[in-house]
């Protein structure tokens, strides 16, 4: 099924008498394979409403992010969440949608600086499991009115409904950039690196460290961005800073550009076999957790906070991670590991029955995505 | 303004639950002598007041705990309180309820620099937050004017913001993690020292919800490295127009400047006499502030004052020291005191799409023309968070006749696609509009997720939503006990 419209959307989940499954660009198929009718949002498609002048954009769903991406391009803007493109990490293909963005509140390694894809949200409209259209937030960029469901929906794998439309902010690109790259840490040296550097006055827009880099050898990356005086001191600072290492440092804006979407896109492990691991947790925990878990390769983002992790396929990371301060999301699995361990963490009793309990007033039956997010 | 008839069964029992109370918490944690349970009368809304049935200030989160077990299997409902500057009545109590407070909870339980992050009871105020970490040149970002006063409770219950928001986001921007206890005493950990939820975001839900669907005790806040340096510049121009296009213009080039603050011609003129900042006269003021290195400040502005010149400005005036850069802050930091003293009013904080500033400011001038009020503008400009304030004189009887004005200006806002409320919240004060912003269907959502978190409606019950609309819910939860 492909509605045309949201109220054709919202006519067909409200006469419906079997489960969908929802899907945009069906570039991020993670989560328990769903049995139900493939419900894309195509065909709503379209730029709304776009001010570069107050920073705001609102558009529909189904529309490309490629064409969001160009739109905001012409203008000098960008989405600062830097979403991740999930393609060649799980082999899908498709163009991706601005509102599998939301839906799965996709963020890059800008993140840490800058906010997640939740923060750039400023309103939705969805269909929820009963057919009605909701609406929530707007398009300005502060907005206390009401409970704040923009967030309780960004994120939910379309399982509480189907967005239909979102607001966002955007923010210019800037003028410059710089990449810092220290080579051959260990990873506990290397989150210790990136905590400096974040907890420096210098504005540090990704921090990164691969245990193995593009050549096989460990190498951790710290970006900064703004006006090209202002990138020529920090980056002149951080050196200082990290004065007892080999620093080297990127100017050219295409290879920093590429360097980061190495880490967005997690493309060491793209063509390597194995299940991956998403482990989101304390900076510092980073290397103790990762010891723990015997990975074969590992990348860290935002600082040593999100950690991806490839393992041998059916290991569940969990067992070996033990009780810690975040969550391991299996992203990348067989069949067969997905069926056998849970995809999303398991959420203590207490906080299950609310978000099941949410579920049941969204999708009292049980209608968008059944069972995907467990 | 309408609030429901307290439960009379509910007040018939003080005794018992006073007692019972008392049972958990230490003897000069429970008030419930008329005589001092009217300290908690009221908010920083004060036209409307009423005691509550009494008021309790728990020590721990194992308290709170024990206090909301007991008022659940009462029935009596529970109003959380922090501060009580909330200018939305979101603190105000109804005779029947137990006003919760959680100004007894201020400690500090853990800053971990490497980490960025301050875990605290939410009692504490703040600004004393980033009194905990100034000594390591950390901060705590969302500064609402009221920073010396308000407790994080209250900031995460409103979601509220402040003049530094434009660059560092208001305070679900800068959430964590929270410590919450449900009304049947459940507690919950939701979030923490990590970056991002593992299933459904209910940090983010439980944000701005003003106290309806949990007691936070206790929160993980993002911590900040303070900038080497921050500078101000003043420009005056001769429109509010212009003025609008110069904050649009900035934005646009890609500066982000970390404040835009605006103000009019009634502000200028009574902040001015109020605080001698030495302000020119004109029609519109910005205040713009950017941070940095030296040279960093100097290239930002050189690229702002370059852009304002376009504009014509009347004025430019930038910092050139501690002392200028004070002053320059001066007048607009005591914009609430010098209306203060002019007369009574009411600040209000509909938020509108940046480019459609001029056109509301002129709006309001005329609406407020019509009611024979005065409206002084105040507000940050770059993220469209508008602060009309209503000048009436409460004893000459003219409280109703600013409501209503008020009430005009809030649907303007919506009308021209903004919202009711940036940062202060809906409380009382803008429940009844909220079925102009909202449908019928959008606020059932809304109270949808209520229902999961309080099945009874028993957590600040009669706040955020229209009485009509949530009084079957309402009804239901009393005919249930
Ligand atoms: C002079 C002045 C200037 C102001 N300036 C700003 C500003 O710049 N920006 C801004 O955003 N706001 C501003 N405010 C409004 C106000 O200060 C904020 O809304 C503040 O966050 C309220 O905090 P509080 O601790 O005083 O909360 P309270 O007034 O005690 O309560 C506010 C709400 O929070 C709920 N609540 C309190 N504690 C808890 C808890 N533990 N768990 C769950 N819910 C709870 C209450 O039930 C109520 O609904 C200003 C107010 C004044 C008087």
């Amino acid at each position: 099924m492909r509605p045309q419209s949201e109220a054709e959307l919202a006519g067909i989940i409200a006469g419906a008498t079997g489960p969908f499954h929802v899907r945009g660009g069906g570039t991020r198929a993670i989560g328990r394979p769903v049995a139900g009718e493939v419900l894309e949002t195509g065909g709503l498609s379209g730029i709304t409403l776009y001010e570069p002048g107050a920073l705001t954009l609102v558009v529909q769903a189904g529309t490309p992010l490629a064409e969001v991406e160009a739109a905001l391009a012409a203008e000098g803007q960008r989405l600062a969440f830097e979403p991740m493109d999930f393609r060649g990490l799980l082999g899908t293909s498709g163009a991706p949608t601005i509102g599998g963005v939301v839906a799965a509140n996709v963020s890059g390694p800008r993140r840490v600086q800058a906010g997640a894809c939740r923060d750039f949200c400023l309103g939705v409209r969805f269909v929820d499991g009963t057919g009605q259209v909701i609406r929530n937030g707007g398009r300005v960029m502060k907005n206390v009115t009401g409970y704040d469901l923009v967030k309780l929906v960004a994120g939910s794998w379309g399982t509480l409904g189907v967005l239909t439309e979102v607001s966002l902010k955007v923010l210019p690109v800037p003028e410059a950039a710089a990449c810092l790259m220290i080579d051959g840490l260990s990873d506990a040296a290397a989150v210790g690196v990136m905590a400096q550097a974040l907890g420096s006055p210098f504005e540090i827009t990704g921090a990164a460290h691969a245990s193995s880099g593009v050549d096989g050898h460990p190498v951790t990356m710290l970006r900064i961005e703004g006006f090209a005086g202002s990138v020529d001191y920090r980056a002149g600072r951080l050196q200082e800073m990290f004065a007892d290492h080999p620093v080297r440092v990127e100017r050219d804006p295409d290879r920093i550009r590429a360097g980061w979407a190495w880490v967005r896109d997690v493309e060491r492990m793209h063509d390597a076999a194995g299940d991956v691991w998403r482990i989101s947790c304390k900076p510092s925990d980073a290397p103790a957790l990762t010891a723990r878990l015997e990975a074969g390769t590992l990348l860290y983002d935002w600082g040593g906070g999100l950690v991806w992790a490839l393992m041998p396929e059916g290991t569940d990371a969990r067992a070996r991670l033990g009780a810690f301060d975040g969550h391991a999301t299996l992203v990348r699995g067989s069949e067969a590991s997905r069926a056998a361990l849970p995809v999303f963490q398991p959420e203590p009793a207490a906080l299950a029955t609310l978000s099941a309990g949410l579920r049941a007033r969204f999708d009292p039956r049980g209608l968008l995505n059944p069972g995907l997010m467990g | 303004m309408q609030m429901p008839d307290p439960n009379p069964d509910v007040i018939a029992r003080k005794a018992r639950i006073v007692a019972r109370l008392q049972k958990v918490l230490a003897s000069d944690a429970v008030i419930h002598d008329p005589a001092e349970t009217r300290a908690y009368e009221c908010d920083a809304l004060t036209a409307y007041r009423c005691p509550p049935l009494a008021a309790v200030l728990p020590s721990s989160t194992q308290e709170v705990s024990e206090v909301l077990k007991i008022c659940h299997q009462e029935g009596v409902p529970v109003v959380p309180r922090g501060a009580g500057t909330s200018l939305a009545g979101g603190a105000l109590p109804t005779a029947d309820c137990v006003i919760l407070g959680v100004a007894r909870m201020t400690e500090v339980l853990e800053t971990d620099y490497a980490n960025r992050f301050i875990r605290v009871q939410t009692g504490r105020t703040n600004l004393s937050v980033t009194g905990a970490v100034e000594e390591e040149d950390f901060f705590y970002a969302p500064d609402p004017s009221s920073q010396l006063a308000c407790a994080i409770a209250g900031n995460i219950a409103m979601n509220s913001g402040g003049a530094h928001c434009l660059k560092y986001g208001v305070t679900t921007n800068n959430l964590m993690g929270v410590t919450m206890v449900l009304m049947d005493g459940t507690v919950v950990e939701l979030g923490g020292a990590h970056l991002d939820a593992g299933g459904y975001d209910l940090l983010g839900l439980v944000c701005g919800s003003e106290g309806q669907l949990g007691v936070v005790t206790e929160a993980t806040l993002r911590i900040l490295r303070k900038p080497e340096g921050a500078r101000p510049v003043l420009m005056a121009f001769d429109s509010n127009e212009v003025a609008g296009a110069c904050v649009s213009d900035i934005i646009k080039a890609g500066v982000l400047p970390v404040a835009i603050e605006f103000m009019d011609r009634p502000c200028i003129e009574a902040c001015e006499a109020f605080a001698k900042a030495g302000y020119p006269m004109c029609e519109a003021l910005l205040i713009v502030e950017v941070e940095g290195s030296e040279d960093e400040i100097a290239e930002q502005l050189g690229l702002i004052l370059q852009i304002a010149r376009r504009h014509n400005p009347l004025e430019l005036r930038e910092a050139q020291d501690a002392d200028e850069a004070g002053r320059i802050w001066l007048g607009r930091k005591s914009a609430f005191g010098a209306m203060g003293q002019i007369n009574d009013y009411i600040c209000l904080d509909g938020t509108i799409p940046v480019s459609e500033l001029p056109y509301v400011l002129r709006r309001i001038a005329e609406m407020a023309e019509g009611y024979g009020l005065q409206v002084a503008n105040v507000f940050h400009a770059g993220d469209g968070n508008m602060h009309p304030l209503i000048l009436f004189d409460a004893n000459g009887g003219e409280l109703e006749k600013a409501e209503a004005l008020g009430a005009d200006i809030l649907r303007l806002c919506v009308e021209v696609g903004g919202c009711l409320t940036g940062e202060h919240g809906v409380g009382i004060e803008k429940r009844d509009l909220m079925s102009d912003q909202y449908g019928a269907a959008d606020l059932e959502a809304q109270m949808a997720v209520k229902d999961v978190f309080d099945p009874d409606w028993l957590l600040n019950p009669a706040k955020v939503f229209p009485l009509d609309a949530s009084e079957r819910r309402r009804s239901l939860a009393l005919a249930a006990e």
